[in-house]
């Protein structure tokens, strides 16, 4: 670049070149955006479908969940993952789970390992929380990052927070890692309640660039 | 906007509008291991910015190997450039972990891996394997390392498949105990060399 137009390089205001690979600029690269309808079984982001790119283009992904609201109380949010583009979900995993949590009427407070929440060896999905309420105001928020998940060497990491209204009036701000126990390529992931649907908010699929 | 920059918006080429205050990431520096001894980040050298130019670095790890098996991945700060890595640092140390036979889980302090005031190495992933398909990955924060007043934080969280194996992830938190600017980073194992994996700075303009 030369001129003006390098000159405005990290500046607030001007113009600026525009970043290889889209999104605007940075290094955060916006993907794809799923919105729920109000009636989703899944929020699903499948490798070269509907414009979603999870591939080797970035080494990192990171998913937003914003306000993510079940529709029936006392669910579990979840995740998995496939290595034949979506046409199954079930791959081996293995996680931790721990959590602060605090009841809304000051009492309680605790922090500690979930034993129950956690995953062995299975192919089952993985929790993020649990005991999701579903009153209007209730929802969670949080992310989750995986590393790699093209790679055909390693296994793929991941980990993730979220901070969730379970349905007995706490917040619990869960963490949860681990790694998806295959080195085949991961080229879709999927996440839904333990039962019935999504019924609002929405998730976010960032790449992180790894060049300028 | 309107006209030829309002259509560029979110495209990969041409012009587009600066993003309004700035705060955005910017990729510094990537660095790729090949058996290395370690891998250093030193302001001003191999293009490596780690100044007062950014008020936020961010670290991420992706695929971090060991040569050898069950060795800590580490870490340690410079304030002369990279002359010496032995900046005096307090942090915690906690993990959890779950086994892949189920046998075992937890969640603990680990009072063997933090530092009080000590220069020695941090430890930021405990005990890697080096099967073929065990690795670490993770980030770490560094906060306005250039402060010459205040101490530097930094906050790092990593996940790995470690050798029994398990899944355990290490959350490191800390600063350096230094009003001197930190200007390098350096990366290693405890023993042994970084065989696979690689390290990527960015910076964050506030």
């Amino acid at each position: 670049m030369t001129g003006i137009i390098a000159q405005n390089v990290g500046r607030t205001s001007g113009l600026i070149k525009a970043a290889s690979g889209g999104g605007g600029g940075g290094v955060w690269t916006l993907i794809k955006t799923l919105t729920s309808d109000g009636s989703d079984s899944d929020l699903s982001f499948v490798n070269g479908s509907s414009d979603v790119v999870l591939d080797s283009t970035y080494p990192i992904y990171v998913f937003k969940f914003i306000n993510i609201h079940p529709e029936t109380d006392n669910v579990q949010f979840m995740h998995n993952a496939s290595t034949d583009a979506g046409s199954s979900y079930n791959l081996s995993k293995i996680t931790t789970m721990f959590e602060g949590e605090h009841s809304e009427g000051g009492g309680s407070g605790t922090l500690g390992y979930i034993t129950g929440h956690d995953i062995a060896p299975s192919t089952s999905n993985a929790k993020f929380t649990y005991n999701v309420g579903n009153d209007n105001d209730q929802c969670i928020s949080g992310e989750m990052w995986l590393f790699n998940p093209s790679s055909s060497t390693f296994v793929k990491n991941f980990m993730a927070v979220v901070s969730n209204t379970h349905n007995g009036n706490y917040e619990k701000n869960t963490y949860t890692a681990g790694y998806y126990n295959t080195t085949s390529d991961i080229d879709a992931i999927q996440f839904t309640f333990s039962s019935d649907e999504i019924q609002g908010g929405k998730i976010k699929m960032y790449g992180l660039k790894d060049s300028a | 906007m309107s006209g030829i920059i309002a259509q560029n918006t979110l495209d990969n080429s041409g012009l587009v509008k600066a993003p309004v205050g700035g705060g955005a990431w910017t990729f510094i520096k990537k660095l790729t291991a090949s058996g290395d001894a370690n891998l250093s980040f030193v302001n001003g050298t191999s293009d490596v910015v780690l100044n007062s130019t950014y008020k936020e670095y961010l670290f991420t790890f992706n695929n971090i190997h060991p040569q050898t098996d069950n060795k800590n991945f580490e870490l340690n700060f410079s304030d002369d450039t990279g002359s010496s890595y032995a900046v005096s640092k307090a942090t915690t140390f906690f993990r959890p972990n779950h086994s892949e036979n189920d046998t075992y889980t937890g969640l603990n302090y680990v009072t063997g891996y933090d530092l009080g005031n000590a220069t020695g190495v941090q430890i930021i992933s405990q005990g890697d394997g080096n099967e073929n398909d065990e690795s670490c990955s993770g980030y770490m924060v560094l906060y306005d390392p250039a402060n010459t007043t205040f101490i530097k934080h930094f906050m790092c969280q990593i996940n790995q498949k470690a050798k029994y194996p398990e899944t355990v992830t290490t959350f490191v938190g800390g600063f350096c105990n230094t009003t001197s600017a930190i200007d390098a980073v350096q990366f290693t194992y405890s023993s042994g060399n970084i065989d696979l994996g690689d390290i990527c700075l960015y910076g964050l303009t506030i």
